[in-house]
């Protein structure tokens, strides 16, 4: 049997990550990262907000887009669940909802990466306090 | 919900909003007396007696978006189907408890599912949490404590995907040794 992966190889891989990221400038401000907020409530969790969340926080990885992917509560918005709001650095944030993997798919090719808008924009009329 | 996991994730989602800072998440699964437990305890605000005697009740929320509340219902109504129970106690200021235990041979018992991916989610977008996942089978106990994991990791933020990817599988591998 293979061995179990523990602490201890964690430490190792932590070693390799810290000289890795000392060559690549790791920004700490959020502010100039893609933040993308999955909706994450009893409703978002039973439509596959899971897998969604999953998939853009691998994706955006491999893709190399830096991004903050978090949750959030539900908006509101159940029948179009999962929702994400997704704000990129100086413009509004923009909720689209019934996103699968295949709209998750498109919508870091084209709104992140390109900025087109893509279908299933859900119009809010609110701004986000913090 | 299709799993546990799901449901686990669904009720620690509260004790995030609760603004909690440990949350400690135990599964117990005894063969010989038939029983799957889920114990989840939270520090968060807690909750007055008066919302604490609604909070199973799926027309009950403290959400102002919408006018249901069915995560809770939902765990109750699948322990039940299995002829299980759950129960819930709450103090405010102190925390929350709450203790799920289902039928573990019955055929309406959902399955476990992907609870190593729901664990590193919630880590991921809590770093500032501390969780703590017990699991016990007759086989053994696992232990995925967050606060030795950051012990270990040091100014390296748990978030990094490669990180998560790891710790994903750690608790996978840990826990297939004794499931």
């Amino acid at each position: 049997m293979a061995k179990v992966k523990s602490l201890a190889d964690l430490k190792r891989m932590k070693e390799e990550l810290q000289s890795k990221m000392d060559l690549r400038e790791k920004s700490n401000d959020p502010e100039s990262l893609v933040q993308i907020r999955v909706a994450m409530a009893t409703c978002g969790i039973a439509s596959g907000a899971k897998e969604v969340m999953e998939y853009l926080i691998e994706e955006t990885a491999k893709r190399g887009i830096q991004t903050v992917v978090t949750q959030t509560g539900c908006m509101g918005y159940c029948y179009a669940e999962p929702t994400i709001e997704v704000q990129i650095p100086g413009k509004e944030p923009i909720v689209f909802g019934d996103v699968d993997i295949k709209k998750a798919d498109q919508i870091v090719e084209r709104y992140i990466k390109h900025g087109e808008l893509v279908d299933g924009i859900i119009p809010v009329n609110y701004k986000t306090l913090d | 919900m299709k799993d546990l996991s799901l449901h686990i994730m669904d009720i620690i989602q509260n004790s995030v909003r609760a603004e909690a800072s440990n949350v400690e998440l135990e599964i117990r699964e005894d063969l010989e007396k038939d029983i799957y437990s889920i114990f989840i305890k939270d520090d968060g605000c807690g909750m007055s007696e008066d919302v604490l005697s609604n909070v199973l009740d799926p027309f009950f929320t403290t959400r102002t978006t919408r006018k249901v509340g069915l995560g809770l219902s939902l765990l109750k109504q699948s322990a039940e189907q299995t002829g299980g129970n759950l129960e819930i106690h709450s103090k405010e200021g102190v925390g929350t408890e709450l203790e799920v235990q289902f039928s573990h041979k019955n055929i309406d018992r959902p399955v476990i599912g992907d609870i190593a991916g729901v664990m590193v989610l919630l880590v991921s977008a809590n770093p500032e949490m501390d969780f703590v996942y017990k699991h016990c089978t007759m086989k053994g106990e696992y232990v995925f404590d967050t606060k030795e994991v950051k012990e270990v990791l040091e100014d390296v933020s748990i978030t990094d995907p490669n990180i998560i990817q790891y710790l994903k599988e750690l608790i996978n591998e840990n826990l297939n040794t004794i499931i």
